[in-house]
């Protein structure tokens, strides 16, 4: 039998994946969240973990966890989490501390500075916003889980964090049928469909048939192109007469034109700048300093080609979709696409060099394969801020307008948000959470309760929550059920997987899952 | 007072042990520990405002989960290995577990169960035998067997299944062997011959999970349309069973660029370069020309190229979570479950959407109404089994057409024989009329998406 090593296949890419093997990642507390969030990076393979834990494992916490066995109960979670976990991929290298991570912040905060980012489980709120502050000062991105009874909570908490590869599901094609650059002008004036023979005729790729078409319908109608529904219909009639007809009048089957038709409408969309790009070039990371990162550099110099060799509009991206062709007409039309694109990030990359001169730094900082790849992402840049957990938190600057608007409909998960603040209060004001224990049920809903009214009061947030929530979260007991830690897990993980390669968009910034009833929200906090 | 014999101190100190064991939820013996099943406990032994109408909070709820309460998982790969896990740490103990495959390479990154020594064996014996001994007094049963290989008499001793499947065709199977098992009293379904059905999928960053009461609630086949053609591979299939020409480009892509690296070291295979497609097209045809597949073009193979979607660990494990939180609810009632479909997208942040999907009044599956097919007797029988094979809300395979001509049953086609097929072949371009087939009589037809017989009634038009 051989053993075939294969490459990890992933959405993310090889430089993705890259990003991946150097991350360093710091899970607190092994509890069954922590170790399934870990289990969903170790498999596709970070770098390293850390795990901080101070806490023995207790029979419980074998119960729910795949990564406990019974004969680690007394002994350190951190360290019996990390041998079984450390088991799934050799190639990651699993790493322990045996100590709190209270203690940990009080002789030696700076710890925390080496890693990609660090991923806080089942934390009580003052060790939670302790971290927060000392991670938000060193710039580290921070996840924050925690699993309550049937309710799963994530919240990011991370200063700016660029998107260069956001993948979208629906992006538009970037054909430029509108604004023919010269190339493509040249291209399209290559081809005579009236002169072609049958079988060039049904494989010449829609694009072409689309832009010849646009010309005769320009010039026919003082320059412009079709706009309300009765021209694109005209348009789309013109284009069906263009088939082929055999000796009885009848039309071919024409697949190449039938697609033309299909893809009048998108085809005709004017090429612009997305207006989530034209927010970034107006923001003020776009005067560039020594510090700025590479991300704002270049778009700093593709704002600057918009305004000079781009003629306003964005380089070339570069594609084109599949289409009915022969192999050599699509190659050939594909290449005009692709050398355009070579020439504008060519042109990009005069800017971008010009501007690290500028600020004394050598052209070899930012290279021409990332200069590439944000040019043919341009249209798709997004950046990510999330407001602090000392924000949310604080009295002047809490957001008072999102939690009393969702409070209003009946079925919002704000009421959850509202419910962890208040457990965590009660853990505060008693060092334990509500229902524990069986006989503490009863006793602690009107604790609890204590703890919600103070909450709201201090907030000055006018809203009700009913009893039946404050009943259900002491009869959750803190408990951690594992189903609710796995969902958690993989959200998480995924989470930590954007933020680590930069690829996708991670939520901003407070997401809450209702396990009751399978559904969730994500809020702005 | 006389004292006690014995062997009656010995009855008694065996009862005072048991009963100690029962008040701690255990099952005896050195499996358990103290604190085992408290995070479950808390939401089977105490009353809540959200649980479901039926619940009633008791120490019995936790051992039926661990004596007596029968699940079956469908499938033993990403989805599978989840569920497994997700079960057994949620007190279920008597699951079996069925998959027809055997761990290959590149299974290993995700279906987390496996390691490269296990290469070659059953999915369904390893992952077993893996929670077997992580989770002590786990009683997983593997089954190293395709779906269609067990009966009914299988499937109707769980109480529910829960599906973790790569494949709408085996879902619809299954499907349809669970609607097989229903008992109809004067029109209505029995309750207790329904199996409830929990089914999970995932592609990409996408995911679905579902609750199919049969006979009750939406079945697959009320919702075929919401599964788009499916254009992902698994990787399994790819590197040792291909069969289609999308299968060969994917091994090429894969296996063969990585080992030849035939632009350079380190340079990636890059979709939209004219050069490197052309490598992979002509490696991509002798791979095919191995298999007898036909179909490789330079077009397709730019075309998987650029479109393939690799499985995610991530969304297994939601998904699967999802789907064991489902059938912990369904088995305790201790909530109320989904109702009944929950679709999870993370591409761009996190989004989930929760509606209930509504059943097709004309339901193929489950509507229990026979299905007319409108044809004019000048039609051939090839348009026939171009509609059953096309139409949305059918999407048959390779349908297998009987009918009772003149007293006799007589098969008109079916391809899965070769001799048969052979023989039947002529009858695709005869007519309706020809084949002798009258107006209103019942064509019955046998398929790979469900296990029973879809009968259906001709209607002649004009």
């Amino acid at each position: 039998m051989f053993l075939v090593v294969f490459p990890t296949i992933s959405l993310w890419g090889d430089h993705g994946q890259e990003a991946l093997e150097n991350a360093h990642v710091c899970l607190i507390n092994a509890t069954a969240t922590g170790t399934e969030i870990l289990k969903n990076l170790v498999l596709p393979g970070i770098g390293a973990f850390t795990i901080v834990d101070g806490h023995t494992v207790a029979g419980e916490d074998v119960g729910n966890n795949f990564f406990l066995s019974s004969n680690s109960i007394g002994k350190n979670r951190a360290q019996a989490a990390t041998e079984l976990l450390q088991e799934l991929n050799s190639d990651v290298s699993g790493n322990f501390v045996e100590e709190s991570p209270d203690k940990l912040l009080d002789n030696d905060p700076e710890f925390f500075h080496r890693f990609t980012i660090v991923i806080g489980v089942q934390l009580p709120e003052s060790t939670c916003l302790r971290l927060g502050s000392v991670l938000w000062s060193a710039s580290v991105p921070y996840l924050v889980c925690k699993t309550y009874g049937l309710i799963g909570y994530m919240r990011l908490v991370v200063q700016e964090h660029t998107v260069i590869e956001s993948h979208p599901d629906n992006a538009l094609e970037d054909l430029r049928l509108d604004q023919p650059f010269d190339e493509f002008k040249n291209h399209i004036n290559s081809y005579d469909l009236t002169s072609m023979e049958k079988k060039d005729h049904s494989h010449t790729p829609w694009i072409i048939i689309v832009a010849k078409y646009l010309d005769r319908w320009l010039s026919e109608h003082d320059g412009q192109p079709p706009k309300n529904y009765k021209e694109k219909e005209s348009f789309r009639q013109m284009i069906r007469e263009g088939i082929l007809k055999n000796l009885n009048g009848v039309p071919e089957d024409e697949e190449n034109f039938d697609e033309a038709i299909k893809n009048v409408n998108t085809a005709l969309n004017p090429t612009k700048i997305p207006s989530a790009v034209e927010d970034l070039f107006s923001s003020g990371q776009c005067n560039i300093t020594a510090q700025s990162p590479s991300f704002w550099v270049m778009l700093r110099a593709v704002k600057e080609f918009v305004h000079s060799e781009g003629s306003g509009n964005l380089p070339v991206r570069g594609t084109i979709p599949d289409m009915i062709a022969d192999s050599q007409k699509f190659i050939n039309l594909q290449n005009i696409y692709r050398e355009k694109a070579l020439q504008d990030s060519a042109a990009v990359a005069k800017h971008v060099e010009s501007l690290l001169q500028s600020v004394g730094k050598p052209a070899e900082s930012i290279s021409e394969r990332d200069i590439k790849l944000f040019c043919k992402n341009a249209a798709f840049l997004r950046v990510v801020c999330c407001r602090s957990l000392a924000e949310e938190y604080h009295v002047d600057s809490v957001n008072k307008d999102e939690i009393t608007s969702c409070m209003d409909s009946p079925d919002s998960e704000m009421v959850f948000y509202l419910m962890l603040r208040a457990v965590d209060r009660f853990y505060q004001l008693h060092s334990r959470y509500p229902g524990v224990y069986n006989y503490q049920v009863e006793e602690d809903i009107s604790k609890l309760k204590l703890c919600v009214n103070s909450l709201l009061q201090e907030y000055n947030l006018n809203v009700n929550i009913k009893d039946d929530y404050i009943h259900e979260f002491c009869r959750y007991g803190a408990a951690e059920p594992h189903t609710v830690s796995a969902f958690l897990g993989g959200s998480a993980a995924q989470e930590a997987i954007k933020i680590i390669s930069h690829q996708f968009v991670p939520f901003n910034n407070t997401f809450i899952y209702n396990a009751m009833s399978q559904t969730s929200a994500t809020y702005q906090l | 007072m006389a004292e006690m014999d014995e062997p009656e101190k010995k009855r008694r100190r065996v009862v005072e042990l048991t009963e100690n064991m029962i008040v701690d939820g255990v099952c005896g013996g050195s499996c358990e520990w103290e604190g085992r099943w408290n995070h479950v406990k808390k939401f089977l032994e105490r009353s809540g405002p959200f649980t479901h109408p039926d619940f009633e909070p008791s120490a019995e709820c936790l051992q039926f989960l661990i004596d007596t309460c029968k699940i079956l998982v469908i499938g033993a790969g990403g989805l599978g290995c989840e569920l497994l896990k997700d079960l057994a740490l949620s007190g279920f103990r008597n699951i079996d577990v069925v998959d027809m495959d055997t761990i290959d390479v590149s299974n290993l990154n995700r279906q987390f169960l496996f390691r490269s020594k296990d290469v070659g064996r059953p999915k369904a014996d390893v992952a077993a035998d893996f929670i077997n001994s992580r989770i002590p007094g786990c009683r997983v049963v593997p089954h190293f067997k395709k779906i269609q290989d067990l009966d009914e008499t299988f499937y109707r001793q769980f109480h529910i299944i829960v599906c973790g499947l790569d494949s709408i065709v085996a879902r619809r199977w299954m499907n349809g062997m669970l609607l097989s098992l229903l008992v109809y009293e004067d029109g209505e379904v029995d309750q207790t011959s329904v199996v409830p059905l929990v089914d999970g999928g995932t592609e990409g960053f996408k995911g679905n999970a579902r609750v199919i009461l049969p006979g009750l609630t939406a079945c697959v086949d009320c919702t075929l349309e919401l599964y788009p053609p499916q254009i992902n591979f698994p990787m399994c299939t790819i590197a040792t069973m291909p069969r289609l020409p999308e299968h060969c480009v994917e091994y090429v892509r894969i296996l063969q660029w990585p080992k030849e690296m035939p632009f350079g070291d380190g340079v990636a295979l890059d979709g939209d370069d004219p050069e490197h497609i052309q490598w992979v097209f002509q490696r991509s045809l002798e791979r095919s020309a191995e298999f007898n597949i036909t179909g490789v073009t330079y077009r397709l193979t730019q075309g998987v190229v650029k479109r393939i979607i690799p499985a995610v660990a991530s969304t297994n494990a939601v998904i699967a979570a999802a789907c064991a939180t489902e059938v912990f609810k369904l088995a305790t009632s201790a909530y109320v479950p989904l109702s009944n479909y929950m679709v999870f997208n993370d591409v761009d942040g996190l989004y989930t959407y929760t509606f209930e999907a509504e059943r097709k009044e004309n339901c193929s599956a489950c509507s229990q109404i026979p299905q007319d097919l409108r044809f004019t007797p000048s039609s051939t029988l090839q348009e026939v089994l171009n509609y059953l094979t096309e139409s949305a809300s059918l999407q048959m395979k390779s349908p297998a057409v009987t009918a009772t001509v003149e007293g006799k049953s007589k098969t008109l086609y079916l391809q899965s024989v070769a001799s048969i097929e052979q023989r039947t072949r002529p009858n695709l371009s005869k007519s309706l009329r020809e084949l002798g087939l009258t107006d209103g009589q019942e064509l019955a037809v046998a398929d790979v998406t469900t296990p029973q017989t879809m009968l259906f009634r001709l209607c002649f038009t004009s």
